[in-house]
């Protein structure tokens, strides 16, 4: 059954490019077609497309949908992380920041790495010794399954709702320009085949396609900086001159600048970015599919590597980008103004892959870029799903009358309906630098989920009550500062001035879901309140020590 | 778990030992992580130009770069530091315990 809709899938998109391509040949559309890109793009879709059909034979439990079963091994699990953590975001986006903005590009990959060492320190054991599918496992081990698990669940789809418009960008954008397709029919296409892998694949072939495209997009940058760096004779002053001399910003490109240019705008982008990370769904998850702690804190050495690997080769791309893509003398990349590249400035290393390695390399990376993609809006979705299936229907709404099919059913028409709402916002944020969009999911992720997960790990005096007004001031406060902020209020109402005039709220929003939590757990003098305070000693040993958490890993 | 259980292993001395120790390691290196990236925050925040100070003077690379890499640099080191401890000390530790908890419980 699988086979043949996934069969049938692959014909249907196949003769879609090939209209397109038609289409293009008539000379209706600006973009050439770029024959080697699509003979790699469709390798990709059918390979990723192989591991589905391939994980779906294996995916028979709720426990295999949502961790692979929990057997995958701690550098297996690390290579996914980093996977999921070079996202198109990160990749596209980072890179087309260093291009447009220089230096401050760098602030943004540090910021995102740095969250890493204080998972493993803090979250990443006490995670796979207390949870077993979502992170809402572990806020709700002792406080009121119902309103905490709801509240997680919120959390979570706000955080992958906006995280997926990033991604669904910067995927709409690669194939416009690769198949000169309409934004709107690419992001549509996109939202399908994730559906498709989601739904069939689960975990599992969300790890295997993140693993997968980790190694081929670690070998594609790497590739491409030494590239760069072989034009410079391998001297970074011979770069930085380079691009100085041709960048609008001239030297400004070098230091610190526009893009956080007032000091809370700074500090809260810091902290979005170092707290965003222990809160985002999608990546917690992946703390159930390992085997115990030991596994658990390896995944983060080696995420940790590679994820800060990538981000120097990001940074050399970006300069490299400002040489050979702006730089070009032909204006090969840049679009009719003369001075935006084509396909916006969130394809600067897709420009850069053809400007050092010829029309396959671009058609090699772009393939990645797209792998890329669709392996981390897989994993964003089956987060998002398992927010609603596992958290909403399964432990707080339908609580005694669900069996394992149900629940699983439930993440189907879940996958769907992200789906849908993913097409539908990507639409709407076209023209948003994605990375951007990310830290704003950061700010989400810091503000609502962090707070709540740090606190009933850590805090014994946790409450219900303090857990969940706590966290629904840390999300309505960051959404509500968001929206008034200069991005929402002015760029995309298109109001005159914004309310709030921070970018990032983080730094408003993070302490105010601290205190609150803390405030409205110390004033709860209820029944409820005593016997989540007194079953803490049994959490806290069983997070310590994992003693009771062996039964998540024995299926 | 039963509340004689918890109490047997809160009143275990290897439980004391392997939660203070683990914790004091993992927020000491938390707050060093801490206080290296606000730092450079900081610096970012009201004293963008020192970063951009040039590392000499017909250089173009600004320290921020170098400052910025070791960071990166820095975090991968501090993961490397605490998985080390944590697979043999924390785990010796831990296993210790269990083996002393089947006995008391048979």
């Amino acid at each position: 059954m699988l086979g043949r809709i996934l069969s049938l899938f692959m014909i249907a998109s196949i003769t879609v490019a090939f209209a397109a391509g038609a289409d293009l040949g008539a000379g209706t559309k600006a973009e050439e077609l770029n024959v080697p890109a699509i003979v790699m793009f469709f390798i990709f879709v059918a390979a990723t497309l192989g591991i589905t059909y391939w994980a779906s034979k294996r995916t028979k439990s709720a426990n295999d949908f949502y961790t692979a079963g929990g057997g995958i091994t701690g550098t297996q699990n690390g290579t996914a992380i980093a996977g999921d953590y070079m996202s198109a975001a990160s990749f596209l986006g980072i890179t087309g920041m260093v291009y447009l903005k220089g230096y401050d590009g760098l602030i943004f990959s540090i910021g995102f790495l740095v969250g890493w060492p204080i998972i493993l320190f803090m979250i990443s054991e006490q995670l796979r010794n207390l949870g077993k599918y979502t992170f809402a496992d572990v806020t709700a081990y002792r406080l009121k399954q119902k309103p905490v698990r709801i509240l997680a669940a919120l959390g979570s789809i706000s955080v992958v709702i906006l995280y997926l418009i990033a991604q669904m960008v910067g995927a709409g954008k690669l194939i416009e320009i690769l198949f000169g397709l309409d934004y709107e029919f690419a992001v549509v296409l996109v939202g399908i085949l994730m559906i498709l892998y989601v739904a069939f694949g689960g975990m599992l072939a969300t790890t295997w396609v993140q693993i997968i495209k980790a190694v081929l997009l670690l070998a594609g940058t790497t590739f491409m900086s030494i590239m760069v760096m072989a034009k410079f004779g391998f001297s970074f002053d011979a770069l930085f001159t380079q691009a100085t001399e041709i960048h609008s910003k001239g030297v400004e490109i070098m230091s610190p600048g526009g893009l956080v240019s007032d000091p809370i705008s700074a500090i809260s982008l810091g902290i979005a970015l170092m707290f965003g990370t222990a809160g985002l769904p999608h990546i917690l998850m992946r703390f159930f599919t390992v085997a115990d702690a030991k596994e658990a804190r390896k995944s983060v050495f080696v995420a940790t590597g590679l994820i800060g690997y990538f981000y120097v080769l990001t940074f050399i791309m970006g300069f490299g980008a400002i040489v050979l893509v702006l730089g070009d003398p032909a204006g090969t990349y840049l679009a009719a103004d003369g001075v935006t590249l084509k396909g916006m400035n969130n394809m600067a290393a897709v420009w850069l892959a053809h400007a050092v390695g010829g029309d396959y390399f671009l058609g090699f990376i772009s393939a990645v870029a797209f792998a890329t993609i669709l392996a981390v809006v897989s994993g964003l979705t089956l987060a998002g799903a398992s927010a609603i299936s596992h958290d909403l229907y399964a432990n707080a709404f339908a609580k005694d009358k669900v069996d394992e099919k149900k629940e699983m059913n439930v993440s189907k028409m879940a996958t769907i309906a992200i789906g849908i709402a993913a097409i539908f916002f990507g639409i709407a944020f076209e023209k948003q630098n994605i990375a951007f969009v990310v830290a704003l999911a950061f700010t989400i992720a810091a503000s609502a989920n962090f707070p709540v997960l740090f606190m009933s790990i850590f805090w014994k005096k946790l409450t219900t009550r303090g857990a969940v007004l706590g966290g629904y001031v840390g999300l309505i406060s960051a959404l509500v500062l968001v929206i008034l902020g200069p991005v929402v209020w002015t760029q995309i109402l298109g109001n005159a001035e914004a309310i709030v005039p921070y970018k990032f709220p983080a730094v408003f929003s993070v302490p105010m879901a601290f205190i609150a939590i803390w405030f409205f757990s110390i004033t709860d003098s209820s029944e409820d309140a005593k016997r989540c305070q007194e079953e803490f000693d049994a959490q806290d040993i069983r997070c310590q020590t994992g003693i009771g958490s062996d039964g998540a890993v024995a299926h | 778990m039963t509340q004689e259980q918890v109490q047997l292993i809160k009143n275990n001395p290897k439980y004391q030992k392997l939660v203070s120790t683990r914790s004091k390691f993992a927020w000491t290196l938390t707050i060093i992580m801490l206080v290296v990236y606000y730092a450079f925050i900081l610096f970012i925040a009201f004293s963008p130009e020192t970063l951009g100070t040039k590392i000499s003077p017909d250089a173009m690379a600004t320290w921020g770069i170098p400052i910025g890499i070791a960071i990166i640099v820095f975090a991968f080191a501090m993961t490397g530091v605490y998985v080390r401890r944590a697979n043999g000390e924390f785990d010796g530790l831990l296993n210790d315990l269990k083996i002393d908890i089947e006995k008391e419980m048979n």
